[in-house]
């Protein structure tokens, strides 16, 4: 369980948001929305750890996360605004090495195996920057089915995705949830999710 | 299946670090050929004075070095920055000293050896005796770790701050001094028969120091380049 207690965000001289509470349950999502420019990038970027808040407590499983980076980080999956690929390298090499990272070693028939449900049969052994926006997009999360984690943290997922693939990652997210996975996203699409997802406002 | 062991986490940023710059060899060569290029215009421009260039080759040779990894320092961050691998980096559990440790041992593989292992062919241009030549790599040796550690910290500091190119250079030239004063003293010690035994002490004694600071300070620098 995530809870966030009177977090602040400020960039430069502008408050983002105030006082802001909420909490994730087990097989809950939350859909941050907001303005261009109203701090959700901000917000995900605190609760992964990137941006230390101006104010504010989060809890993870009911400590502060303060106290227990190391822990919450592996059971943390982060998707960021940027894709995070390296461009020289293939798909499986990227996703094997952000793998390795998390501590976890999958072999490179998993990581084929896997960027076959996403429907990148064959570009295995292309070098990412022959991919398009939206294949570059599918790569990232793959990792979803790669790293097992309990909370999702995912920044405008459905950027360049097109219909099938927003189906697909509203189906992964559905899975997840009922397994009482957590999913924290933004995005300015609509994702088709079976499950009820709270939605917190951010400038209003 | 947890492999967090901070030295597997070493070897595998290292092998990527290694494997991208196979893929991108140019940005490899280039600061290789910077030494190669500024060692060979010294006696062009000083003229080709035997005993002069005796003289001063120790001193050519190791600021060649100095510039060349300035050169390379871009290379370690700005890349992974703009394209969000760093920011992963960051949310890796591991600490990301560990991490830094791995991506400054793959600068050294790519910069400090080759210049090391370069070095000899280029000093005998100078006319350097044989046995001044072979404290001149072991110098180099030691030496250009402190110079890939020390540039870690300027590159995680200048990292995604305009005209950061030659603000590196600014603040890293500097720190480089003790290294570069040690560095080319032991070949002139060796050469006057003192023996280069202290230089290459201190010089060890620094690399010692930069390889425990370097990756704290430089973890300190990137969690502040990444704030926004």
């Amino acid at each position: 369980m995530l809870e966030i207690f009177n977090l602040v965000g400020v960039r430069g001289e502008r408050r983002l948001f105030d006082s802001l509470d909420f909490q994730i349950m087990p097989g809950c999502c939350l859909s941050v929305e907001g303005e261009n420019g109203s701090g959700k990038t901000t917000l995900l970027r605190m609760l992964a750890g990137i941006t230390k808040p101006a104010a504010g407590t989060i809890h993870w499983k009911g400590h502060p996360l303060d106290q227990q980076w190391c822990e919450y980080r592996r059971d943390v999956l982060y998707c960021g605004h940027a894709v995070g690929l390296k461009d020289d390298l293939d798909a499986t090499e990227n996703l094997q090495i952000m793998a390795a990272l998390a501590g976890v070693s999958i072999t490179r028939s998993r990581v084929c195996e896997a960027l076959h449900k996403v429907g990148l049969a064959g570009r295995e052994s292309l070098p990412v920057h022959a991919l398009s926006q939206g294949q570059k997009r599918r790569v990232s999360l793959t990792r979803l089915l790669l790293q097992p984690s309990a909370l999702w943290i995912l920044d405008e997922p459905l950027t360049a995705l097109d219909r099938v693939a927003v189906e697909w990652l509203g189906n992964v997210i559905d899975q997840h949830l009922q397994n009482d996975g957590m999913v924290i996203l933004t995005s300015h699409q609509h994702l088709p999710l079976v499950s009820t997802s709270h939605i917190i406002r951010l400038g209003s | 299946m947890s492999t967090l062991s901070s030295r597997h986490l070493i070897y595998v940023v290292m092998q990527r670090d290694l494997k991208l710059a196979l893929r991108r060899k140019s940005d490899t060569i280039t600061p290789l050929f910077f030494f190669v290029i500024v060692i060979s215009l010294i006696p062009l421009g000083v003229g080709a004075e035997h005993e002069t260039l005796k003289h001063i080759a120790p001193g050519i040779v190791w600021v060649a070095a100095l510039l060349a990894n300035v050169l390379s320092l871009n290379r370690l961050f700005e890349q992974d920055h703009a394209d969000g691998t760093l920011e992963q980096l960051i949310f890796s559990p591991a600490p990301l000293s560990m991490l830094i440790v791995g991506k400054v041992a793959a600068h050294w593989l790519l910069t400090g050896l080759p210049l090391t292992l370069l070095s000899p062919v280029f000093a005998l241009q100078f006319d350097l005796p044989a046995s001044s030549l072979l404290t001149l790599m072991v110098s180099l040796v030691i030496g250009t770790p402190v110079l890939s550690l020390i540039g870690a910290i300027a590159a995680g500091l200048t990292l995604g701050v305009r005209g950061g190119g030659v603000l590196v250079a600014v603040i890293v030239l500097p720190l480089y001094v003790p290294v570069l004063i040690f560095g080319a003293g032991s070949v002139d010690a060796a050469a006057a028969g003192i023996g280069a035994s202290s230089h290459l002490s201190l010089l060890a004694a620094l690399f010692l120091l930069a390889s425990f600071f370097s990756p704290l300070a430089t973890t300190a620098a990137l969690r502040v380049a990444l704030e926004y």
